[in-house]
C-alpha cells in the first residue's frame, strides 16, 4: 500500500533531520571549547545525507545519514597570550565552526523537519478519507 | 452484474492507486530535499492512467489468461510503479539536488486533493448502488 509508505519515507527524513540537528547543537555548544579529549581543539562536524531503498516497502526511497564528517578547514587562531593553552606566540588554537553557517543549517533543517511532518499528516489524512468511503 | 459493478468503480479505484502511488514518489522528493546529489523524479498521471486502463497485465507478468468464454477479464490492479522520469529543475543547485521544494510540495497538495476527490466521487457511486439496492 503506497500511502502507508509514505510514513517511513517521511520518518526517515525525520529521523535524519534531527540528527543534523543533533550535530548543530554540538556545534554551537562546542563553538568555543579549545580543548576535547584529545587535547585539540574541537572540530566542526557536518551529516552527509544519502537516498536509501527502506526495506519491506517495494523500493520506496527514504534517507538516511551516510556518515558524519569532520570540518577538516584550520582552527581559528586567537590572539590571547594569558590564555593557558596559548603557544609561544601568544595564540591559542579555537574550533573551526562557524556560526552563522551553523545557524542557517538550523533553520534549514528545522523547515525540513517541518515540511515532512506536514507530508506525514497529508498522508494520514488520505487514509482516513479512504477509511471512510462506503459508510 | 458483478462485471458492471467492477467497471462502474473501476476507473476510480485505478485512479485512486496511482494518486496513492504519486503521492509516495512526492514524498520520496520531499524527504531527500537535503540530498546530495538527488534527482527529484515523477510520472505522467495521465499517462499512467491511460496505460493502466488500457492493458491489462500480460501473462507473462503474473496476469491471468482468459481460457473461456465465460471468464471476465482481469484489469491490471497490482502493477508496479509507472515509469519515472527525473524532473527538469529551473535552476540548478550546487550540491547536484533537483528538487525543487515549491514545486513538490504544490503537486503533493494537489495530488492529495485529487486523490480526495477521486474517494468522494468513488463514494457517491457507492451510495448510489446502495439506494438502488434497498429501493
Amino acid at each position: 500500500m503506497s500511502l502507508l509508505n509514505v510514513f517511513q519515507i517521511a520518518g526517515s527524513a525525520m529521523t535524519a533531520q534531527s540528527q543534523r540537528l543533533n550535530v548543530v547543537a554540538s556545534n554551537l555548544a562546542n563553538a568555543e571549547s579549545s580543548t576535547g579529549p584529545d587535547g585539540q581543539a574541537y572540530r566542526a562536524k557536518q551529516v552527509q545525507f544519502m537516498a536509501a531503498p527502506l526495506p519491506g516497502t517495494g523500493g520506496a526511497t527514504g534517507v538516511k545519514v551516510d556518515k558524519v564528517i569532520e570540518d577538516q578547514t584550520s582552527p581559528r587562531m586567537v590572539y590571547n597570550p594569558s590564555h593557558p593553552q596559548a603557544d609561544a606566540k601568544g595564540y591559542v588554537a579555537m574550533p573551526n565552526v562557524n556560526v552563522v553557517d551553523e545557524m542557517v543549517n538550523m533553520l534549514s533543517a528545522s523547515r525540513s523537519y517541518q515540511t515532512n511532518v506536514d507530508t506525514m499528516n497529508a498522508a494520514k489524512s488520505m487514509l482516513l478519507k479512504t477509511l471512510t468511503l462506503g459508510q | 452484474m458483478v462485471g458492471r459493478l467492477d467497471e462502474d468503480l473501476g476507473f476510480h479505484e485505478t485512479a485512486l492507486r496511482l494518486r496513492a502511488q504519486r503521492q509516495q514518489v512526492l514524498a520520496t522528493n520531499i524527504a531527500n530535499a537535503d540530498t546530495p546529489n538527488y534527482k527529484a523524479r515523477d510520472f505522467d498521471f495521465a499517462q499512467a492512467m491511460q496505460s493502466a486502463l488500457s492493458a491489462a497485465e500480460p501473462v507473462s507478468q503474473g496476469g491471468m489468461a482468459l481460457t473461456h468464454p465465460a471468464h471476465l477479464p482481469v484489469e491490471a490492479t497490482n502493477a508496479g510503479l509507472p515509469e519515472l522520469k527525473p524532473r527538469s529543475p529551473k535552476q540548478n543547485n550546487l550540491d547536484g539536488n533537483t528538487v525543487e521544494m515549491d514545486v513538490e510540495r504544490s503537486a503533493f497538495t494537489e495530488n492529495a486533493l485529487r486523490y480526495e476527490v477521486s474517494a468522494t466521487l468513488i463514494h457517491s457511486q457507492i451510495k448510489d448502488l446502495l439506494s438502488v439496492l434497498q429501493g
